[in-house]
């Protein structure tokens, strides 16, 4: 296990220097002068001259790639035009709400499309078995931007059920923040209203955002399960008059579960760039509504500085995926 | 024939896709108006027998805007997944027929590319390249290209050990000759099929950029910018959202139905006899 960890970490490191070349390249395409951007285009040039000399921008490139690296080491990914703040600084305050949202919408697609894929595969040939495989392919046909407007249309402005727009009504006040997650923060502050208010707040956004998780994931545990389904083992089990109850837990949905994790690992990239609509919409304060403002004000900074921290979690949760399939598995050995 | 044994949605999914060929070719036969004609005193009209989607917040026509944004939304989906799919297998077939330090380049090359979600690294390059339906275009590129290097590299590793490259090796053919007329076509049906499969997901993809304001600008009727519009006044006159909206959907529908249908016949393995 050790030494496959240590290769996956180098290979990780190879990437992550790989794509800080990217974002460093990208951002130099760029026709605008960094200097003028940050000063604005009336500053004096010799403010802008002084800038150019303090930021290293008057050196030769790699020496300008060099300086990038050193900073990114140290967690600087620069200075955000738009905040006026480190781009590091206001990631740590968005991220919080981005992970809220895309850890819903993952549990909520895990458990939903798990049960529905279930049901479909043990039922095969019924009523629910048809909705789980006509319902996915429609389903992976919706723009998430559209998902989240006909929600918004039906839920918010038709019903209205459910609030639009941020965490929180502005009238509740945030509770203490600890780990930055409202659902928790509230609970452990014992805060009923916040956690009422939040839960309602996350809705929407979550169900747009899990769309396509859902989809896939109904789909794949249907599959995962009829496969399981036909193996001589659960004939033996059946066969040695388990109650059928005892069979599907024990014997399939933990077989089942294998390719399913390992799919599912790889589609929280998926909800990651979702998340990006997603907050867009709802107007919901995570780093994927940064990253778009970062977008339209061609704040380069702020883009490239979630692109590498994206990359960083989505690697990272790879990897776990990698190892949590050979604990789920004891026939896969790490190596 | 493709059709012998399609399902019902299949071959309706191929008659709305033949229907969009249409709406791309011939536009202007279609489309009852003008879709940049602006009508000032016909702002935010309803649907009527002139209008039957409506006009949007310049008195323009909605349906015709929609059957115009046909050929910008879908021609550039069509034409990334073959950018991409011959950029993308070409190196993973030489890649993998080759192997050693130009096999792990570039498979490396590819990783770096594959560790950041697609959206967000196609914005990030959109945004340094400038806004514009091109360069949303080239950025996608740029992200799918790896997928295509990956499968290709895959199969062209196992065809490389296969007895008829070997004997076509032996016998002397040139590099060149046993990948251009010994391995690509051993390949061909497995890159259709994932380009067929593809289509749709990047058609999502554009008109998301599009959508996000990164993609296609004004006054292109696009159809991820046609909801990015029509998205302030959806709540007063949702009709104004819907004809951009389900013409996205449904395209991506019969894209997939119909790369289903694709795969059916040229996957071996699904293949029945």
């Amino acid at each position: 296990m050790l030494p496959f960890l240590i290769r996956r970490l180098a290979l990780l490191l190879l990437v992550l220097l790989g794509l800080s070349a990217l974002t460093f390249g990208l951002s130099h395409l760029v026709p605008t002068d960094p200097a003028r951007a940050a000063l604005g285009f009336d500053a004096a040039p010799d403010m802008v001259e002084q800038y150019r000399r303090e930021m290293g921008l008057d050196r030769p490139l790699p020496a300008q790639y060099a300086l990038y690296l050193r900073h990114l080491v140290q967690g600087d990914l620069g200075a955000s035009i738009m905040t006026r703040r480190s781009v590091a600084e206001d990631l740590a305050k968005f991220i919080p709400a981005t992970l809220e949202l895309t850890l819903v919408s993952l549990v909520f697609s895990v458990l939903v499309g798990g049960a529905l894929g279930v049901l479909a595969a043990v039922r095969r040939g019924s009523a629910i078995d048809t909705v789980a495989t006509a319902g996915p392919v429609a389903q992976l046909s919706v723009p998430v931007f559209v998902m989240g407007l006909v929600l918004l249309l039906v839920f918010y402005r038709w019903l209205g059920w459910l609030p639009y727009g941020g965490r929180l009504d502005s009238m509740v006040p945030a509770p203490p923040g600890i780990t930055g997650l409202y659902l928790i923060d509230s609970l452990l502050a014992r805060d009923g209203r916040a956690f009422r208010d939040a839960a309602a707040h996350l809705v929407l956004p979550a169900l747009a955002l899990s769309n396509l998780t859902l989809a896939e994931m109904t789909r794949i545990t249907r599959s995962a399960v009829l496969d399981v389904l036909g193996a001589d083992h659960v004939r033996t089990a059946r066969s040695k008059g388990l109650p059928e109850r005892a069979v599907l837990w024990r014997h399939v949905v933990k077989n089942a579960a294998i390719p399913v994790v390992t799919v599912m690992g790889l589609r929280v990239g998926f909800l990651m760039g979702g998340a990006v609509i997603t907050e867009t919409i709802f107007a919901w304060p995570g780093i994927g509504r940064y990253a778009w403002e970062g977008a339209r004000n061609v704040d380069l900074n702020v883009v490239m500085g979630v692109t590498l921290v994206v990359a960083l979690v989505y690697s990272l949760v790879n990897l776990a995926v990698d190892v949590l399939y050979s604990v789920l598995d004891p026939r896969v050995r790490l190596s | 024939m493709i059709w012998r044994g399609a399902t019902v949605p299949q071959m309706v999914s191929g008659a709305v896709l033949l229907g969009f060929l249409a709406l791309t070719a011939f536009p202007e036969a279609l489309a009852p108006w003008d879709p940049l004609k602006t009508q000032p005193g016909q702002r935010l009209r309803p649907p009527s027998a002139a209008h039957p989607l409506g006009t949007d917040y310049l008195g323009r026509d909605v349906l015709s805007r929609v059957i115009h944004g046909a050929r910008v939304s879908l021609i550039p989906a069509v034409a990334v997944v073959l950018a991409a799919g011959l950029a993308g297998s070409a190196m993973g077939l030489i890649a993998g027929y080759l192997g050693g330090w130009i096999d792990e380049t570039s498979m490396r090359l590819a990783d770096v590319f594959l560790a950041v979600p697609a959206l967000i690294l196609a914005m990030a390059i959109a945004t340094a390249l400038g806004p514009s339906a091109r360069n949303a275009a080239l950025a996608v590129i740029l992200v799918w290209w790896p997928s295509y290097a990956r499968l290709a590299r895959g199969e062209a590793q196992v065809l490389r050990a296969v007895e008829f490259i070997q004997a076509a090796r032996a016998s002397g053919a040139s590099q060149s000759r046993i990948l251009l007329r010994h391995m690509l076509p051993n390949q061909l049906s497995s890159l259709v099929v994932k380009a067929s499969l593809d289509v749709g997901t990047v058609l999502l993809l554009l008109t998301g950029l599009s959508f996000l304001g990164i993609g296609a600008q004004p006054p292109s009727p696009e159809w991820g910018l046609e909801v990015a519009t029509s998205r302030q006044y959806m709540f007063e006159r949702p009709w104004y959202t819907i004809g951009a909206s389900a013409a996205i959907f449904l395209a991506v529908y019969s894209m997939n139905l119909f790369g289903d249908l694709v795969r059916e016949r040229l996957d071996p393995r699904l293949r029945s006899i």
